[in-house]
């Protein structure tokens, strides 16, 4: 059976945030009086991730995830309720736990922007007590999984965008932890770039079986890697489980568009119980639920004469954003 | 072991600091330039003939003064402009969940720093020499280390409390601002304006209870061969460090409960 590697009981952050009237008389006040205000953006939570998963955390902006995977990496103190992850409690930061994992953020940066990036891996390596022939190793692997090459020894501020986030991966991913924390790490990235790390995420995930935990705001992220999904809602779990059953929970129906041989057909079609969106002509659309697709396409092909039918397919962008809107999933 | 691993990091991110530092080499030799309020106040002090209220002649005050700008070369610290920088910024986020404190880059970056200025300070000297060859004097060697030493430690001990100060970002974003309420004794206190014996007697007394004294004053002195109690400065230098390193410690430690990792 595969353990749990992340471990979160009854999880709350709260912080502490002073806000200001605008306008100088709000300047004035604030410079004398200061209001501040407790903020919980992180009410309660609870949730496991077993070895080797891919999760996605989905949600708005402010909804909580970043702030998730940073208690998760132990950058932050939670206000209350446990983490234990690989067996650690992350905000200790022991050695152990550090040499385990690593988080990326795609707006962020480690290496050192005047140097090539060959300088800042040899300095991660030793930092993480590798030896120097180990460290060539590692490098020379991932670089060759990252397909980045000349690139190592030019100074990172020459480089692009996608060269350096290759970069920036490799620097994080020298110690080969087993627990990836990544915070939307294709922003900025081309379509071409995009894919190129979802392919070595997937690689590395296959290979070394490390857990990875992932929030970004592009779909293609969260559906080419990962099984499960989180969704994060003002601070609370409003679903985890399956991204298929999300998706079928948040679009139960799809639209067919059938293109009959006369327009008697499709008014035949319209009037044999099927959901009808609409119809123009020959043309006809109707809603099917997903569990009886199969069965309703096969009694409308052996009893209509159908010329063409198209399986529209809502956007993924589009059910995802619908996490952004709706409460809750289980209910 | 442990202390083969650390020093291994440690010399990997001088060397690694010391090639950053090579890229900023003209801003570097401008820091250097810039250091040169001793020489202003050395002119002060001898077109005035202040140094007769002392009893120091002009080429002991001319050597102190000399020596006191290769001090500061060796002891400026910036760390909480840097650390307030990166933490405002989420840049020290990365550094802090790896295995090794995030000071210690920043302590690499001062040391590196320090590598590429000295073959600018030695021109300044140089030239300092030239206008006045009868400063020129060789130290002896064991009071040439015990300088070196000196200095050093009067870094270690300005790096602390630059790093205590840096450390209450972690509460008002600003640790800035509270750095430059310490500059003010620093720059008076410290003996780069004036040497430390210059002051009355009751407020000497007072000054060489506090740090600033062991800053510049006492291994500037001890180079250019004034009269001084090295044994005494040394241990204060020392006592210092240790007072201030488990006040360190204990900020970092509930400093960092308090990080928000904002900006990131």
């Amino acid at each position: 059976m595969v353990q749990n590697i992340i471990d979160v009981r009854n999880l709350s952050k709260s912080f502490d945030i002073s806000s200001k009237e605008p306008g100088l008389k709000g300047t004035i006040k604030h410079f004398f009086r200061r209001q501040t205000k407790t903020l919980k953006v992180i009410k309660d939570i609870s949730f496991e991730i077993k070895e080797g998963e891919i999760v996605g955390f989905l949600g708005a902006n402010g909804a909580g995830k970043t702030t998730i995977l940073k208690m998760l990496c132990g950058l932050i103190y939670p206000s209350e309720g446990s983490i234990l992850v690989s067996g650690y409690l992350p905000f200790r930061r022991k050695e152990n736990f550090l040499k385990n994992i690593t988080l990326i953020m795609g707006q962020k940066q480690q290496l050192i922007w005047d140097l090539p990036p060959i300088e800042s891996f040899y300095l991660n390596a030793s930092i993480y007590d590798l030896d120097k022939f180990e460290a060539k190793k590692r490098i020379k692997k991932l670089s060759e999984m990252l397909e980045i090459d000349e690139e190592l020894f030019i100074p990172v501020r020459k480089l692009s965008l996608g060269q350096r986030m290759k970069s920036e991966l490799l620097a994080a991913l020298i110690h080969e932890p087993n627990i990836l924390f990544l915070d939307e790490p294709t922003l900025g990235l081309d379509i071409n770039a995009q894919r190129n790390l979802r392919k070595f995420l997937q690689k590395y995930n296959k290979e070394t079986n490390a857990t990875i935990c992932l929030t970004s705001h592009y779909m293609k992220d969260i559906t080419s890697l990962c099984k499960r999904v989180i969704c994060v809602q003002e601070g609370k779990i409003s679903y985890d489980g399956k991204l298929d059953l999300l998706l079928k929970k948040l679009s139960p129906v799809k639209e067919i568009l059938i293109v009959c041989r006369s327009e008697d057909d499709a008014i035949k079609l319209e009037n044999s119980g099927f959901t009808v969106k609409n119809k123009i002509k020959n043309e006809i659309t109707i809603k099917i639920e997903n569990d009886s697709i199969t069965s309703s396409l096969k009694t409308i092909l052996n009893n209509f004469d159908i010329e063409d039918l198209f399986i529209n397919e809502p956007p993924i962008d589009e059910i995802i954003g619908k996490v952004l809107i709706k409460k809750d999933y289980d209910s | 072991m442990i202390a083969k691993l650390m020093n291994r990091k440690i010399f990997t991110l001088l060397k690694v600091q010391y090639s950053n530092m090579l890229e900023y080499r003209v801003e570097i030799a401008l820091w250097a330039i810039s250091g040169i309020i001793p020489f202003f106040m050395l002119n002060i002090w001898t077109n005035n003939n202040l140094n007769e209220s002392i009893n120091i002649s002009d080429v002991m005050l001319s050597r102190y003064f000399l020596c006191a700008f290769f001090v500061r070369q060796f002891s400026v610290v910036w760390v909480v402009f840097s650390f307030e920088e990166d933490s405002l910024l989420g840049k020290v986020s990365p550094y802090l969940i790896q295995p090794l404190n995030p000071f210690f880059r920043y302590f690499a970056q001062h040391l590196a720093e320090q590598i590429t200025r000295f073959p600018f300070a030695l021109i300044i000297a140089f030239f300092f020499f030239i206008f006045n060859p009868e400063s020129i004097w060789i130290p002896n060697l064991v009071i040439l280390l015990l300088s070196i030493i000196s200095t050093f430690l009067s870094f270690l001990i300005q790096f602390l409390i630059q790093s205590i100060v840096a450390c209450l970002c972690f509460w008002t974003e600003k640790a800035s601002s509270i750095e430059r309420l310490l500059f003010i004794p620093t720059l008076f206190l410290s003996g780069l304006l004036a040497p430390v014996v210059s002051f009355p007697a009751y407020v000497k007394s007072w000054i060489y209870l506090t740090p600033f004294p062991y800053l510049i004053d006492f291994p500037a002195n001890l180079l250019s061969g004034n009269e001084t109690n090295i044994s005494g400065g040394l241990s204060m230098q020392i006592l210092w460090i240790f007072l201030l390193f488990p006040l360190f410690k204990k900020i970092w430690s509930e400093g960092t409960k308090k990080y928000t990792a904002m900006g990131s």
